[in-house]
């Protein structure tokens, strides 16, 4: 397992989880967190700077850039307009060129907005960006992310912040199938076993936030999310055993007294 | 007395003294430039060029960081 690696544009990770850095209650919970999920991206929203409050604590001097990847994200970005704004911003703070796209469509259920996605996967991509994108379980659309020159597919398992696990394990196994650009599930996660679900069905990794910075001790979600995926991982590369409609016993049958 | 202009800054409406650098306006806020980004009417500014740009009246600065999100 320990040469397993996520590849992501040529980068190359240890840790399959991915966590966001919102919700926690301060930066230092969400700090411990991130630490003990053993992540080494995160994602982080652009927003302006609080002027008149000077004290307010900042992002980067809790979670070092330099130790852990930050991954800039367009939350809150309900047009491409916004979205490529929002990235050229995040890029000129450091040179951050793997990005997250995420353009949403309604405010109620926070789908994405595929059509002004896939516009701006395609603008950002040629300005030089690595975009990994945000989107619904399509595997069409999917595919036209990829022809669009995604650096990775991240479709929902369910509603951002919903808890409802993966709802559409076939589209994601139909998806898997088709690309092999990284896939990761994105979104709606409610506890540890729904990301080895996702693992098992042969996705490269998983985005978690409300889950574990929600839930009610975080930094024990967050343990049970890494070893979630790392078993996830484990049990797809191991190749599981054939459904059957029928009983098949363990003990042999030969020698029963 | 220094001619004094209006600016916005992140949307507020600030009144700063004429012909003031981005780079002189950032250290009086005491903003940290490495973990920023600017943006003056809607131009994303070159790091390396604020402090030879001087903010004129109605200007709309932005400045932004990264903090925590999903």
């Amino acid at each position: 397992m320990k040469q397993d690696k996520l590849i992501i544009s040529k980068k190359k990770f240890d840790s399959r989880l991915i966590v966001g850095t919102g919700k926690y209650k301060n930066m230092l919970e969400c700090a411990k967190a991130i630490k003990i999920s053993g992540a080494n991206i995160v994602t982080v929203a652009v927003r302006r700077v609080n002027i008149s409050d000077k004290k307010k604590p900042l992002l980067m001097d809790f979670i070092d850039p330099k130790k852990i990847t930050y991954l800039p994200n367009t939350a809150g970005c309900f047009s491409s307009q916004e979205a490529l704004r929002t990235l050229r911003l995040a890029r000129e703070i450091g040179g951050w060129k793997l990005v997250k796209l995420e353009v949403l469509g309604d405010k109620k259920n926070l789908f994405p907005e595929m059509i002004e996605t896939l516009n701006s996967t395609e603008i950002l991509t040629k300005e030089g960006f690595k975009v990994m994108v945000y989107c619904n379980d399509d595997p069409l659309m999917a595919k036209r992310l990829e022809n669009a020159g995604a650096a990775a597919i991240m479709p929902l398992a369910a509603p951002i912040g919903s808890g409802l696990g993966i709802l559409n394990k076939v589209n994601i196994q139909i998806i898997r199938k088709q690309t092999k650009l990284p896939l990761i599930i994105d979104a709606g996660l409610g506890q540890a076993s729904d990301a080895t679900i996702a693992m098992e069905l042969g996705c490269d990794g998983v985005l978690v936030n409300t889950a574990i910075a929600k839930a009610k001790k975080p930094f024990e979600m967050a343990k049970a999310f890494k070893n979630a995926v790392v078993a996830g991982r484990q049990s797809y590369l191991s190749g599981r055993i054939e459904k059957k409609i029928m009983g098949d016993p363990s003990s042999p049958i030969k020698g029963i007294i | 007395m220094k001619k004094k202009i209006k600016i916005k800054i992140n949307g507020k409406l600030n009144i700063i003294d004429d012909k003031t650098k981005i780079s002189v306006l950032l250290k009086d806020l005491k903003i940290p430039i490495r973990k920023v980004a600017i943006e003056l009417n809607r131009q994303i500014v070159d790091k390396k060029k604020l402090n030879k740009i001087f903010l004129k009246t109605n200007d709309r600065i932005e400045i932004v960081h990264f903090i925590g999100g999903g």
